[in-house]
């Protein structure tokens, strides 16, 4: 349905607007982390991870995820694969 | 007898709280409880008019905690129903005037009279909720479809978590069914997603509901209408009853005939 109504040019329904919404916002409420947080944590984050291992900036993601009412912070920081170095 | 405390909250206003406290309270005195309903709401009160009983109030609430009567004497007994009461708010005072300990004391002396103590809460989250709360066995948070009533309902679920009161139950009300059907209002699932709280009861939007407090005759009183079903329910589910949630489904709707058809009408 979501992808005929796309093909077809429809707008998406104003619940599921709704419910997007309001996932977000629920987030920040409860937590008090708005996006703002967030980005000053994933720069902070990268500048002390880097210092130690080799990661990629514009690959770090960092979201607050939820469970029922429980929230988590969830950090996806891919490594660079480090060529091997040949023994001898 | 040793009564159980349920505040009605919501943090928005105008979600319905006074009008569930009303019906609920009706429901379980039909089944033959005895029950209290307080005004929460000092300086806002409505839950007189809601229940009809506007003219027969001689004391409220901050007269039993200033020491001006006695609690039986500000228990205003509703006519229809003798085991029925209210203890309405103060209008001239403000909600200073409470403290969340007076209370909790009061409460305490009420739950040797009766079984049910329900309190309608003010909307917002300040000194009129916090004296709410104090109190409450259970909190039953009164919720919208909408986004605003849905956040509202969110921050004051995580501020009774933050105070211990983990007793809680959600009630939908005025879900408006072709709204649903139609992708224009969040679903019943989607508000349980968000919030995930138990639900108590849904309650469909329904004209009758401003009828009858037109009339002072809450829509329980009436019986027939939907929403009237509605908050039977909710009262029966509070005593502990298992009764499944109302049928949203319009099962004689062309839509739903259509449906059935291309499913090979089961």
């Amino acid at each position: 349905m979501d992808f005929l109504n796309r093909v077809l040019g429809h707008k998406p329904k104003s619940a599921q607007n709704a419910k997007e919404r309001l996932q977000l916002v629920l987030i920040h409420d409860r937590t008090d982390i708005t996006p703002a947080v967030l980005e000053i944590l994933q720069a902070e984050l990268i500048e002390v991870i880097s210092r130690h291992v080799d990661i990629d900036p514009s690959t770090v993601r960092i979201n607050v995820e939820h469970e029922g009412r429980s929230q988590r912070l969830v950090a996806d920081i891919p490594l660079r694969s480090v060529p091997r170095r040949r023994a001898g | 007898m040793t009564a159980k405390v349920v505040t009605i909250a919501s943090g928005k206003g105008g979600v319905g709280k006074t009008t569930a406290v009303a019906n609920i309270a009706v429901g379980l005195a039909q089944d033959g409880r005895k029950v209290v309903c307080i005004d929460g709401d000092i300086g806002l009160r409505n839950l007189d008019v809601i229940m009809g009983l506007e003219n027969r109030i001689v004391y409220d609430i901050v007269d039993v905690v200033e020491g001006r009567c006695r609690l039986r004497q500000a228990m205003i007994r509703d006519k229809r129903l003798p085991e029925l009461f209210l203890i309405p708010a103060a209008q001239t005072r403000d909600k200073n005037a409470v403290s969340p300990s007076d209370m909790v004391r009061l409460c305490d002396e009420l739950r040797q009279e009766c079984e049910w103590v329900l309190i309608d809460s003010p909307a917002g989250i300040e000194r009129g909720f916090r004296n709410s709360i104090a109190p409450a066995d259970k909190v039953l948070i009164v919720t919208n479809p909408e986004v605003s009533a849905v956040r509202d309902a969110d921050r004051v679920i995580g501020l009774l978590e933050a105070e211990g009161k983990t007793d809680q139950g959600l009630i939908i009300n005025r879900l408006n069914l072709s709204m649903v059907k139609r992708g224009d209002m969040l679903s019943v699932d989607d508000v349980l997603d968000l919030l995930a709280i138990e639900l108590v009861g849904i309650v469909p939007e329904d004209e009758n509901v401003i009828v009858s407090s037109n009339r002072g005759t809450p829509i329980v009183l009436d019986g027939k209408s939907k929403a009237s079903q509605a908050f039977i329910n909710i009262s029966q589910r509070l005593q502990g009853q298992h009764v499944p949630f109302i049928d949203l489904e319009d099962h004689d709707g062309l839509w739903s005939r259509l449906t059935k058809f291309a499913k090979g009408g089961e």
